[in-house]
């Protein structure tokens, strides 16, 4: 045993001063050819839009490469200002939107190929702890139905709930934070 | 798929012996828990090249002024000048260097520069109340700020924050993400405050609470409160599958 991590603590309902704006929900300009909308609505156990959810995503590009020191597959190539990481913050709606593109497959344990992803945080009033899930895509039905994490989730609706679904040109991933349709939430 | 990629794609993962430090999802006197907590058991996530990256933003968009809330307007903001500093490590000790650290607060009458905010006490059209730097080499961070007041939030009758800073850190991994506060010792508030409450061992309430720092101190101007953060630790080895 190390040293004991600081303990975790809500992000409250006045994040927004400090952390809204500055890291932008594009990751990728609206004007790239392959950007796509990502969007949806975080809402809590009585169906109630969120309105102060902070959501991070964190993902690779599109050929599956990370923009991290550890993501040592030099074959696969960088793109010049792709970060992979991109923050919003719901609306009056508990509605949030990202730009970005579809990253490539990226390797799991013992190396087998992972379906694409996104690996998602959701900060939040009355969430004490990172809440972290994976959204998946909807074209991808073969690779998800293979993908080992999606895979370990016993329930099928609770499976399927991860694929964000195809609506309005763009991709729409919804959060449910408790409930009968609560999203699944992974322990990282 | 059977499909394999060569390449060091089984990195070590990060510790999970140490998750008991954080506060249950539930915390029912922390009302706003009771409609927001996920009541499912979390799925455990194997710590794949999807966890172990993570990003490393910002560096090229922080400010000159923005680690000095107290120069970031005209005048300076009314309350007693601090200064925040302290180191953020991981769970072996070591440095986190070229981290970014992002902070927020309420001003020092208890206000946040936020339309929802509609505690009755003054905004200070000097004070902002939002920071962010990066750790230097030895994983150090410094902030310029006012020691924040304390807050009522309506949680239950009477109920009022006790004074802290909320704090933002990411580490080198998505594993490592954490948002925190930190508070100000002897606070006569703690015991009433449901979310420093959240955490169950006062062992770990306690690295919560800032030290004052009288080394730090600048004389004639302004206090020093330190603060360390200690970020999750990492396997020394890959695990098995």
């Amino acid at each position: 045993m190390g040293l004991p991590p600081t303990p975790s603590q809500t992000v409250g309902p006045f994040f927004h001063i400090g952390i809204d704006g500055w890291i932008p929900s594009e990751v990728v300009s609206p004007s790239h050819p392959d950007a796509v909308r990502l969007f949806g609505t975080v809402r809590d156990g009585e169906g109630e839009p969120v309105i102060d959810a902070l959501i991070e995503i964190w993902q690779a590009n599109a050929v599956g490469r990370y923009a991290h020191p550890e993501d040592t597959r030099d074959e696969l190539p960088l793109e010049e200002g792709f970060t992979g990481f991109g923050r919003a913050c719901t609306d009056d709606d508990g509605r949030f939107e990202f730009v970005t593109v579809k990253p490539g497959p990226v390797p799991g344990r013992g190396g087998q190929l992972q379906a694409p992803h996104i690996a998602v945080s959701v900060f939040a009033r009355g969430v004490l702890k990172r809440l972290a899930t994976r959204i998946y895509f909807p074209d991808e039905a073969d690779a998800n139905a293979a993908d080992p994490v999606l895979s370990s989730i016993e329930d099928a609706d609770a499976r399927s709930a991860l694929v964000a679904s195809e609506e309005d040109g763009g991709l729409r991933f919804d959060i449910h934070l408790q409930g009968d349709r609560e999203t699944t939430f992974f322990a990282v | 798929m059977a499909h394999r990629v060569t390449g060091a794609v089984d990195l070590a993962g990060y510790r999970r012996d140490d998750v008991d430090v954080d506060p249950p999802s539930l915390h029912p006197s922390y009302v706003a828990t009771r409609t927001r907590a996920p009541k499912r058991p979390l799925v455990p996530l194997p710590h794949t090249l999807s966890e172990i990256t993570g990003p490393a933003y910002g560096h090229e968009r922080i400010g000159e002024l923005d680690h000095d809330l107290t120069r970031q307007h005209e005048g300076e903001p009314i309350g007693e000048r601090i200064i925040l500093h302290g180191r953020v490590l991981d769970g072996d000790g070591r440095p986190v260097r070229n981290t970014l650290v992002e902070i927020w607060q309420a001003n020092a009458a208890g206000r946040y520069l936020h339309a929802v905010d509609r505690h009755p006490a003054p905004l200070d059209p000097n004070f902002t109340g939002a920071g962010r730097c990066l750790t230097d080499d030895e994983g150090r961070y410094r902030f310029v700020t006012v020691k924040p007041g304390a807050y009522p939030w309506g949680n239950h009758p009477n109920a009022w924050r006790a004074a802290h800073i909320h704090i933002s850190l990411f580490g080198p991994a998505f594993a490592t993400r954490l948002v925190s506060q930190l508070y100000f010792p002897g606070d006569p508030l703690f015991f009433q405050d449901p979310i420093f409450h959240a955490v169950r061992d006062p062992r770990d309430r306690e690295r919560l609470i800032s030290s004052f720092d009288l080394e730090q101190t600048v004389p004639e101007w302004a206090l020093a409160y330190q603060f360390d953060v200690v970020l999750r630790g990492r396997e020394a080895t890959p695990m098995e599958d």
